[in-house]
């Protein structure tokens, strides 16, 4: 195929080939974008929470008399065993997309020079690590001796368990058992390392703290009740939560259930992220509309071009060139201006991800983004001009001998 | 003349009706939904009291000690019980408001309804009158009721609704747990939207509460606080009243901006008196924002909506380059009737002015095409579990805005075409014709 005519012949077309040409560039720093934009929406959907999330339900009360609590701990945490198929009940101040309950800044030194940044705090009961299903990475597990009375919001120089990432993140290469931190002026010993552990409401500085927590154990009383952790086989789950929310009403009448926030874990999970998901449908919804138009706009230029140049195109027929010299002659052309434009859409792909990472704290865009694109708008391009193109070879040669 | 270009245009599309068909879909596509997002964008930018926004203010004050203290830093959100006081007993502003959210056990007066828990404000007399809240029956608490620490209450229409079936229920009791409050106003309906004047409260864009008391009384009657609480140093649960804790909102009403001055000068004056007591140790740090440099500041609407917006512009931006090239395909295919109309004596200027008009109606049924678009894709926000969701409708200003936008954007659009096909030389088209 010989690429001069074809050149020649857009130059005659110069105002439509740079129109196609814009606009393919466009629609692949849209595309490019906004693909990015969609994976790292389903990367988050995707965290590892480390807990086992499958057999893990919540069960929430709020009303109850706060100088009540350690006997209505007592008498939820009984009540709630007896239900057939429950495997473990434990208190517990949050869970992973639930309500969060325990965020605060940390320091490496008691006089709050150092900072640390703020974390999450699990203040979990008795039996709540093991139910939690935490992997512990190094150090120990709680111990009976490690549940300790909470003062006011944690207890006295607790024991305890940070994740992995968090370890890393305030002592870097160093070895974190035994490292101490403190939060205002509760103090803090770590005595395990648990491989992850997400975060109650997300990350706040960024997808890269969504791990900053630690498990504190703790013992239920006065500023830990009301919100109880049940572990059960995966498949009996529903039915016991369902027992248990109507167990609630007769353990507890003093205190109102949370019906929102008594769910299952694989529940609150799937609500949390549900602005992700829906985002991530109408970015693909914007993609496919986009696609769209654009294919459109091809087919209607090409067919206008194939209008135009039919006088030419029977004369080369006459002169002795296939139908597929034709048919590659509106490939190659189309071709040419998609990769004109594909050249110009990488510049702008990259210029729009500047801007995004600017004022969306968004990640640089890959580079891989930027073939996949091209290959995607190359094909829509060829597919777009197939049937002009096949029209324009269909084109007989006798039309050159007539006058228009 | 424009009928007649109207009638040419027309008959122009019944004759490239793929084309036509395929420039009005383009038009219609972005419309669509650049208006789908620029509503949502509108209807949560809204501005929740059109006219007094820009005298309200919210002022901050740094109460915290000098643990993990960084220059720079803005002032917490919100004060503490003994600054609000203190705020609010120096009455330097024309109204001012001191609150915090709360949640009360309502005992139904009637045996058939179940006791339910509502969303309270605790606050103090000035809120009614500052915002504006709409009175159906009866009026707001006063001044003296506040000092008096009286059990009286304010319901919005629709606990009213609930609990006395809309009838006036002014002088009625109203059980909250253990205590009685005697309802002396019903307010009508009112939805401020975003719920400006506390932002810590389930979602920015919540309803209002359904139960409003006066801020000393609801403490008085240790009723439950509900939001936002951050503490410093060292302190004790249950004592929130003397805690270093901030826990309410403060809004003040300043009618001009020398008043905002004196304001802010009040501020700093009260700042540096309390660091002289001790009680304040970091260094002078003070805020007086309006209402809506408050909103923006606390970046009230969500990212994901601006990226939404800026997503559909983009979108809006390729069915615009899109149409320009199909409008250029379809004007340059009628060379030869251009060139008998020049021919015949139209002058270039009216060429264009038909060439427009046609562009116009492409527009102007792409932006009716747009505007249903628009309805399904608020439906389909509407569908959507976010706080926001019942907000999502297509008003007034923005139905214009659609017919605007599709208007503006297909002439944009035309332009370039029709100067390219007005250029033409009528003797030669005739000649090849």
């Amino acid at each position: 195929m010989q690429i001069q005519p074809i050149l020649a012949a857009l130059r005659k077309y110069r105002l439509a080939t740079l129109l196609i040409a814009l606009e393919i560039a466009l629609a692949c720093a849209v595309l490019c974008n906004a693909c990015f934009l969609i994976v790292s929406r389903l990367r988050q959907t995707q965290i590892d929470s480390g807990i086992d999330q499958r057999a893990l339900a919540v069960i929430k009360l709020s009303g109850f008399d706060e100088a009540g609590s350690i006997d209505l701990n007592a008498r939820m945490l009984d009540g709630l065993r007896r239900i057939p198929g429950m495997q473990s009940v434990g208190a517990i101040n949050a869970v992973p997309f639930g309500q969060h309950a325990g965020t605060a800044g940390i320091t490496l030194d008691q006089a709050g020079q150092h900072f640390g940044g703020v974390i999450d705090f699990y203040l979990g009961g008795p039996g709540t690590f093991e139910a939690l299903g935490l992997r512990l990475v190094a150090g120990r597990a709680p111990q009976a001796d490690d549940f300790r009375p909470l003062n006011h919001f944690e207890p006295d120089d607790a024991p305890v368990m940070v994740t992995r990432t968090l370890a890393e993140h305030l002592w870097p290469g160093a070895d974190p058992l035994g490292k101490e931190f403190w939060s205002d002026h509760d103090h803090f010993r770590v005595v395990g390392v648990i491989a992850s552990l997400a975060r109650q409401d997300g990350g706040e500085g960024g997808p890269e703290t969504i791990q900053w927590s630690v498990f504190v154990p703790a013992q239920p009383g006065m500023y830990l009740a009301g919100n109880y952790l049940l572990r059960a086989d995966p498949a009996q789950l529903p039915r016991v939560l369902r027992d248990a929310r109507a167990a609630v009403v007769k353990i507890a009448p003093d205190a109102v259930l949370d019906n929102q926030a008594s769910q299952t874990l694989d529940e609150l999970r799937l609500r949390y992220f549900r602005a992700d998901r829906a985002m991530a449908g109408i970015l693909l919804g914007v993609i496919v509309a986009l696609l769209l138009v654009t294919a459109l706009g091809i087919v209607g230029l090409a067919s206008f071009w194939v209008t135009q140049r039919s006088k030419q195109i029977g004369i080369r027929r006459a002169i002795g060139a296939t139908r597929g010299d034709i048919l590659r002659y509106f490939q190659t052309e189309n071709f040419l201006i998609v990769s004109f434009g594909i050249a110009l859409g990488m510049l702008l792909a990259y210029g729009l991800n500047l801007a995004l990472m600017r004022f969306y704290e968004l990640p640089r865009l890959p580079l891989l983004y930027l073939p996949v694109g091209a290959l995607t708008l190359w094909c829509l391009g060829q597919l777009a001009v197939l049937g002009p193109a096949r029209r324009a070879a269909a084109v007989p040669p006798v039309v050159a001998t007539r006058s228009v | 003349m424009f009928g007649y270009y109207l009638d040419l245009a027309l008959r122009s599309f019944s004759r490239h009706k793929a084309l036509t068909g395929l420039m009005v879909l383009a038009i219609a596509l972005g419309i669509g939904t650049s208006m789908t997002t620029l509503t949502v964008l509108h209807v949560l930018s809204n501005d929740p009291l059109p006219g007094r926004s820009q005298m309200l203010f919210y002022p901050q004050l740094d109460p915290q000690d000098l643990d993990g203290y960084r220059p720079g830093v803005e002032p917490p959100g919100q004060v503490t019980l003994i600054d609000g006081m203190n705020l609010l007993r120096a009455h330097r502003a024309e109204r001012q408001a001191l609150m915090t959210g709360g949640s009360v056990p309502v005992e139904p007066p009637r045996g058939d309804v179940d006791p339910f828990f509502a969303d309270a404000r605790y606050t103090t007399a000035d809120f009614f009158p500052m915002f504006e809240v709409p009175m159906r029956y009866g009026r707001a608490w006063s001044a003296a009721d506040d000092q008096a620490k009286a059990r009286v209450a304010v319901i919005s229409r629709s606990l009213n609704d609930r609990l006395f079936g809309g009838r006036d229920s002014t002088g009625q009791l109203l059980q909250l747990g253990d205590s009685a409050f005697r309802i002396v106003g019903v307010l009508d309906a009112w939805r401020p939207s975003p719920h400006f004047y506390d932002l810590h409260i389930a979602g920015s864009y919540a309803r209002a509460e359904d139960v409003f008391l006066p801020l000393q009384s609801a403490l008085d009657a240790k009723l439950a606080i509900n939001g936002s609480i951050s503490c410093w140093g060292g302190y004790a649960v249950g004592q929130l009243a003397t805690a270093p804790c901030v826990w309410l909102q403060f809004w003040v009403q300043l009618d001009d901006p020398a008043q905002a001055v004196g304001y802010r000068s009040f501020l700093e004056h009260y700042s540096q008196e309390q660091q002289a007591l001790g009680r304040f140790q970091r260094p002078l740090n003070v805020r007086l924002r309006n209402l809506m440099d408050w909103l923006g500041y606390q970046r009230v609407v969500p990212s994901d909506v601006r990226l939404q917006t800026w997503l559909a512009a983009g979108f809006l931006l390729v069915c615009l380059v899109n149409t320009v090239g199909l409008m250029l395909a379809k004007f340059m295919r009628r060379n030869d009737e251009l060139g008998v109309r020049r021919a015949l004596g139209a002058s270039k200027r009216a060429l264009f002015a038909q060439l427009l008009v046609e562009s116009g109606v492409i527009g102007l049924s792409g932006g009716l095409g747009g505007l249903l678009l628009a309805l399904g894709g608020l439906w389909l926000v509407r569908q959507r579990p976010t706080d926001y969701a019942a907000l999502a409708q297509l008003d007034a200003p923005m139905l214009l805005v659609t017919f605007a936008l599709a208007l503006g954007a297909s002439l944009t659009a035309g332009l370039l075409p029709a100067w390219r096909a007005c250029q033409i030389a009528p003797a030669l088209q005739l000649k090849e014709a």
